[in-house]
């Protein structure tokens, strides 16, 4: 089921423009591209799958978009301001408006507090409401996300994973914050603990009208929650289309071999895999950035151009973006992204 | 109710976990023992007052008997007496060193390890270093050396080589838990400094801060009789542990009581000390999933 | 079929001792796998299927109890095996295949090392020669490319895919009756835990070794076995062939477990299994899922489900079934 989203006059968040962010190493001169020339656009009320395997570069994009990492070079838009800086520059206000739901919530709640110390320390940090006030506030957040108020008084490892993972939720809406991102929230869960997390998420933001940046390497998992999926391949978006579009045409052959490698469950799933790519080969290095197309080595349909040229992002059909040479031939308008 | 229940399934847990070694329990009552037997010294000890200036010189030199249980030394002073009221001396040397290094170099290896890779955490870290490079024993001789021989200024002295042990070791800890997604999660919220420092990192340090401290006692003991046992600490008439193991070598082999039990009080502290730090730390260790 | 069967377990039921009690992990675990078959365990996390593994080759925990069951491997109780033959079983009977191929490596030792080590250990009577052409062959039939210079590599330089693939090679170098894998593609990227279950699936298949595979993936399952053990709390709640397990499922939880999976043809996400896995100091009397089930009866809390038949070796321990297939209102 899609989530149906409300399309507001000015319904641009978060606007990200030719991204960088590069870490040195050890050797001068030699550094990590984890995300070389990210661009995207984030609408109110989106839920947008960035996906891809490790080493893509989708988790350093969002850190670098929340602040942790200061960008290399590119903008940053949030709400039409500039945002390129890190967490240490950006004023406070800015601070309730991003926030993130870390991937395993076994480490990202503090061992030694209660969850409702937890919680409280949002809302303390921004001054929300007084100190009886905010007690009720925590109770509110709890209730919030359906867990017990007398959760406050438990510590992290007294509740179940699941139930953490509700705790780190409600930590991110302390503040009533406009974009989340969403790193990995289920990908340290259990399925059937998944599936409680993911409605939940869901229902939130319907009902509190939030938009999602959901970081993930499980493309069925996006297929069902996400309202545009971009597929991230060595620090460059790839392929980025509408939900239902990508599914039923992936275009770029390294979604194509995403797609063929997940194990399904049913015949209906196993019809819908694409059948003509075999995974093959493994993602570069990020320091050791491949000439031309970063996929052409793994690549079965690669030609001559591929290792010679930088394929651009083209819109192959409306609102269907393809990063590939393969299909840059005769596609009217040779729009690139933005 | 349900509070008083909670509290007694942790401390039944803790004490599962600190008794399944045997030798932590030993260590448990020993030290239990030597605290008790200090504090009531002037009640429990046979004749209080040797542990001052006192000479008997007509009961001098006698060997441990049913009337002086560890013998008298040459004053004739009660030598049982003197090592009980030494312990004195030898814990608020210990409690003194521990209260003073453990918040001073806790806090410098917080701010370190939280401050990783700026000039601070470097400025911070050489001087520790070069602390740490000199053995606390003699860093300690080389003060107390310049000091007038109290037993303030060997607390003093040993202080000065001990605080960098703690730096370290919070150094180390703090620099793992800064990187924890916990600690992230404050800073993107907005948290101040002073937030994430003692209420994120600090109370996931403190395990092995207490489990060296437990162990720490021992050491501190011992070096502080080093100190006294060369003359640099508690002064006569005051039985100090290490005075009276040198002292007592003077008439070794013959009049051998005089060293030998002060000794073994030492030895005996120390070990103690270091059975129950075991034991705490395996209390404190996190259960392994 | 009797003499085709190569580990057979029945009623294993394996306790931990810890502060408080006792926690009853296995609660009467019965487990058949037959020469050259691909038998999967599924299940979710804290679920035994570990634990299982663990009793196989007898390397439970020391606070362990097995008060009941026996594991019959090539027609001998594992459990009753000492010394040497615990050395064979493992050095010669069964390979294994970890989780975490950085951990089941040794990172001061170069790959060849450790494959001519493990191979040396199944026969001792060789030379390091042939050790070292065995190493190689190994290396080669895993699809690893460059085996000779592999050799000298230490572990720290591979990727992760390629490490649990020098570990699948180590654990195959040698002829061995069963392979164990133990979530053996949790840690790696969807593209290369395809290539690597790729390769499980021909070396044992090619060599007609028998694969245990556990997961937690239903997904993975699928594509990998023969025959489908699902495992909850400490039980196995159903066993089946897999197209059949996949096409009819009939344990409640198995059915919440596959709403649970999201599809790749869409459809949302249902809301899962309320409630979580039972506490093992006190794990509820009758069927451990009860609890959680939505369709339980008064029998299902009272009384523990045996493996019912629901016709064409298609096994399931629920009291709805317990009428030879026909669900009992």
């Amino acid at each position: 089921m899609r989530l149906g989203v409300k399309r507001l006059p000015d319904d641009g968040l978060l606007e990200v423009r030719d991204l960088k962010k590069y870490f040195p190493t050890k050797r001068k001169g030699v550094f990590v591209r984890a995300v070389d020339g990210v661009s995207f656009r984030l609408k109110r009320g989106e839920v947008l799958g960035l996906v891809g395997e490790s080493g893509s570069g989708k988790s350093t994009t969002a850190y670098t978009i929340l602040g942790v990492y200061e960008p290399t070079a590119g903008q940053i838009l949030f709400k039409g301001q500039d945002i390129s800086t890190g967490l240490a520059r950006r004023p406070l206000a800015l601070k309730k408006e991003i926030q993130i739901v870390f991937q395993d919530p076994g480490t990202s709640l503090n061992p030694s507090r209660t969850i409702g110390q937890i919680l409280g320390v949002p809302l303390a940090v921004h001054r929300i409401g007084t100190r009886a006030e905010r007690q009720q506030r925590i109770a509110e957040l709890l209730r919030l996300v359906e867990l017990p108020v007398d959760f406050m008084y438990k510590y992290p490892r007294a509740i179940g994973g699941g139930e953490r993972q509700m705790v780190a939720i409600a930590r991110a809406l302390a503040t009533n914050p406009s974009l989340v991102v969403l790193d990995e929230p289920t990908s340290a869960l259990d399925v059937s603990v998944q599936a409680k997390i993911i409605n939940m998420l869901m229902k939130l933001q319907r009902e509190l009208h939030l938009t999602y940046l959901f970081i993930s390497h499980d493309l069925s998992l996006m297929r069902n929650v996400a309202t545009r999926v971009a597929v991230m391949y060595l620090g460059k978006i790839c392929e980025e289309a509408s939900t239902p579009e990508l599914f039923a045409n992936p275009l770029h052959p390294y979604t194509q071999m995403l797609l063929s490698s997940i194990p399904v469950v049913s015949k209906a799933e196993e019809a819908t895999k694409p059948k003509r790519i075999r995974s093959t080969g493994e993602i570069p290095s990020p320091v050791d950035v491949p000439p031309g197309c970063g996929f052409h080595p793994r690549c079965p349909f690669r030609t001559e151009a591929c290792s010679r040229e930088e394929p651009a992002m083209r819109e192959v059909e409306e609102g269907h973006f393809v990063r590939c040479h393969l299909l840059g031939a005769g596609v009217p308008g040779d729009g690139q992204i933005h | 109710m349900a509070d008083s229940a909670k509290w007694r399934e942790r401390l039944g847990r803790a004490w599962y976990k600190f008794s399944r070694n045997r030798l932590s329990v030993v260590g448990l009552v020993l030290v239990v023992g030597i605290i008790l037997l200090a504090l009531l010294a002037p009640v429990v000890v046979p004749y209080p007052e040797h542990a001052g200036a006192f000479v008997d010189y007509a009961n001098a030199n006698l060997p441990p008997s049913r009337t002086y249980l560890f013998g008298t030394d040459v004053f004739g002073r009660d030598i049982f007496s003197r090592t009980i009221f030494a312990f004195r001396g030898a814990l608020i040397m210990a409690i003194g060193v521990l209260v003073t290094v453990v918040p001073l170099g806790s806090f410098l290896g917080l701010v370190a390890g939280y401050f990783k890779g700026t000039r601070l955490e470097a400025f911070i870290m050489r001087i520790t270093d070069v602390f740490l490079a000199l053995p606390p024993l003699i860093l300690a001789l080389a003060i107390c050396a310049m000091l007038r021989p109290t037993l303030f200024n060997s607390m003093m002295a040993v202080c000065v080589s001990w605080w960098p042990w703690y730096t370290r070791l919070v150094y180390g800890m703090a620099r793992s838990v800064r990187s924890e997604f916990y600690v992230l999660a404050a800073e993107v919220a907005g948290a101040s400094k002073a937030h994430i420092l003692f209420r994120e990192i600090l109370p996931n340090c403190m395990a092995p801060i207490f489990t060296k401290m437990a162990l720490d006692v021992g050491w501190v003991i011992l070096v502080g009789a080093g100190l006294s046992f060369v003359g640099l600490g508690e002064q006569p008439p005051t039985p100090a542990l290490g005075t009276m193991v040198s002292d007592g070598a003077k008439y070794l082999p013959h009049l051998w009581w005089n060293s030998v039990f002060p000794a073994i009080a030492i030895m005996v502290m120390v070990l103690s000390f270091n059975l129950l730090g075991d034991g705490i730390r395996d209390m404190l260790a996190r259960e392994e999933a | 079929m009797e003499d085709s069967t190569l580990v057979e377990i029945k009623n294993l039921t394996v306790w931990y001792r810890v502060y408080g009690g006792l926690l009853r992990v296995l609660d009467g675990v019965n487990l058949s796998v037959a020469r050259g078959q691909k038998v999967g365990i599924v299940g979710e996390t804290g679920c035994g299927k570990t634990t299982t593994v663990k009793a196989i080759l007898r390397i439970l925990p020391k606070n362990a109890v097995v008060p009941e069951g026996t594991i019959m491997f090539q027609g001998r109780n594992v459990l009753k095996m000492r010394g040497r033959e615990l050395q064979e079983l493992r050095g010669q009977g069964i390979a294994m295949v970890f989780q975490d191929p950085t951990a089941a490596l040794n990172p001061v030792f170069t790959i060849g090392q450790q494959i001519m080590e493990v191979i040396k250990y199944a026969r001792p009577g060789g030379k390091a020669k042939e050790w070292r052409e065995m190493a190689v062959r190994a290396l080669k039939e895993a699809a690893l490319p460059d085996p000779e210079r592999l050799m000298e590599n230490y572990p720290f330089q591979l990727s992760g895919g390629m490490r649990q693939r020098v570990c699948i090679a180590m654990a195959l170098a040698t002829a061995r009756t069963l392979l164990i894998a133990d979530e053996p593609t949790t840690n790696l990227d969807v593209t290369i835990q395809d290539q690597v279950l790729r390769l499980v699936r021909r070396l044992v298949e090619e060599k007609g070794t028998s694969l245990i595979l556990i997961t937690h993936s239903l997904g993975v399952a699928r594509e990998m076995t023969d025959l489908v053990y699902v495992m909850y709390a400490g039980t196995m709640v159903e066993v089946a062939q897999t197209d059949e397990l996949f096409d009819n499922p009939l344990h409640p939880y198995t059915l919440g477990l596959l709403q649970s999976i999201p599809k790749l043809t869409g459809g949302g996400v249902t809301q899962g299994i309320a409630g979580r896995i039972p506490d093992y100091a006190n794990p509820p009397p009758g069927c451990r899922f009860a609890p959680r089930c939505d369709q339980a009866m008064p029998i299902c809390s009272e009384r523990k489900p045996a493996l019912f038949d629901a016709g064409g070796g298609h096994q399931v321990a629920c009291w709805r079934f317990a009428a030879g297939g026909e669900a009992v209102a």
